[in-house]
């Protein structure tokens, strides 16, 4: 590169000579699992549904693949009610700890 | 309701994905709401083109089939409001499409855009076919050259027998987008001329896309040709395309770089 070239924009042919390495080494490294974001996706959100009510439509998935690492993002939607079953949850647990400890003492 | 198009050729790397990204993105840039469709399974570009390829994570074949509701595959432009993308597979083949899935999520798509814009494979096999099954509109890409123009022939009459809309007995809309135009050339007798292609086609003219290394340039970039300099011969030739689509009376010239007073005074860095 000249001195001239720090001043220069850099050409769209290294522009695009970058964009195809990393996606080239992206799709050789997942060539033998197609379908790993999807099997992600469903065993995290079995995970999930184990303790919240997930409306699988709320859940959005994103994939940044960058040099070196890729990045997958679930945003997942917790209904309204979600959290509060999770308390009442707790509230009971909390109220039969309570009654056996009050038992106890009694 | 949207307009559902197809943009095919019989013939490839005619312009298919370029066409397809340019008109996506100058449809969106006049405020409509848009969605490019690649039906190249196998083989998709269309995210490399649109500058995409980072993101995708669902893909056609998982809305077919139902791995994924179609909301979560659609990719948002990041550049334009408006505008999206649904990719085609990487590692599948098309067989892993089937008829009624695909009429499904088409017409889910026409229930959520202006605009669907197909790009179909080359051939004229069954990926070709199911691009184009459900359009409304066909886009025709030809060279001016005459394997080019031989295989849009072949294209235009399965269009006229294949298509659902043929299918009902209805005629197909079809147009013809010119690419890689030198006037010089035709002039000099050394190309096609654009009355030959219409002559020999005989579909109206959308377009005259003028050979530009502006092209190259934005699919380097990865950014649709009317998105990464508006101002460029072939973006106001599918910006004007896009606005005829729309029913603009624009009139047809063939649009030329504007050389500013600095490049016409140093001709020789204009190569």
């Amino acid at each position: 590169m000249s001195i001239l070239g720090i001043f220069q924009k850099r050409t769209s042919s290294a522009v695009a000579r970058d964009r195809l390495q990393l996606i080239l080494a992206h799709e050789r490294a997942e060539s033998g699992r197609p379908d790993l974001v999807i099997q992600l996706r469903e065993e995290i959100l079995a995970v999930i549904a184990n303790h919240v009510a997930v409306e699988p439509d709320k859940v959005k998935v994103t994939l940044e693949r960058g040099a070196g690492v890729s990045t997958l993002g679930l945003d997942i939607e917790l209904p309204l009610g979600a959290s509060a079953k999770l308390d009442a949850k707790l509230a009971n647990k909390l109220a039969e700890v309570a009654k056996q400890s009050t038992k106890k003492a009694a | 309701m949207a307009k559902v198009l197809v943009v095919t050729s019989g013939k490839g790397g005619v312009g298919k994905t370029t066409t397809t990204a340019a008109l996506g993105a100058a449809l969106a840039q006049g405020g409509q709401s848009v969605c490019v469709v690649d039906f190249d399974v196998g083989l998709r570009n269309l995210d490399l083109v649109m500058g995409a390829e980072r993101r995708v994570v669902y893909d056609l074949i998982n809305v077919v089939n139902g791995d994924a509701k179609l909301p979560q595959a659609l990719i948002k432009d990041k550049r334009l409001e408006g505008l999206h993308l649904l990719p085609a597979s990487q590692t599948r083949d098309k067989d892993a499409l089937t008829d009624e899935g695909v009429a499904r999520v088409m017409d889910e798509l026409r229930a959520k855009f202006d605009w669907v814009v197909c790009d179909s494979p080359a051939g004229i096999e069954r990926g070709a076919q199911l691009a184009m099954h459900h359009a409304d509109v066909a886009i025709v890409v030809t060279n001016p050259e005459v394997s080019s123009v031989r295989d849009s022939d072949r294209i235009i009459g399965l269009l006229d027998s294949k298509t659902a809309k043929a299918e009902r007995g209805e005629e197909m809309e079809k147009h013809l987008i010119l690419t890689r135009y030198d006037p010089t050339r035709a002039d000099r007798g050394d190309m096609l001329k654009t009355e030959d292609v219409l002559e020999i086609l005989s579909i109206p003219l959308l377009a005259i896309i003028p050979e530009s290394q502006e092209v190259l340039r934005a699919s380097n970039v990865g950014c649709p040709v009317t998105l990464n300099n508006p101002l460029c011969a072939p973006a106001r030739a599918y910006a004007d395309a896009a606005k005829r689509l729309r029913g603009e009376d624009v009139p047809m010239v063939l649009p030329t770089e504007r050389k500013s007073f600095l490049d016409k005074l140093f001709m020789r860095r204009a190569a």
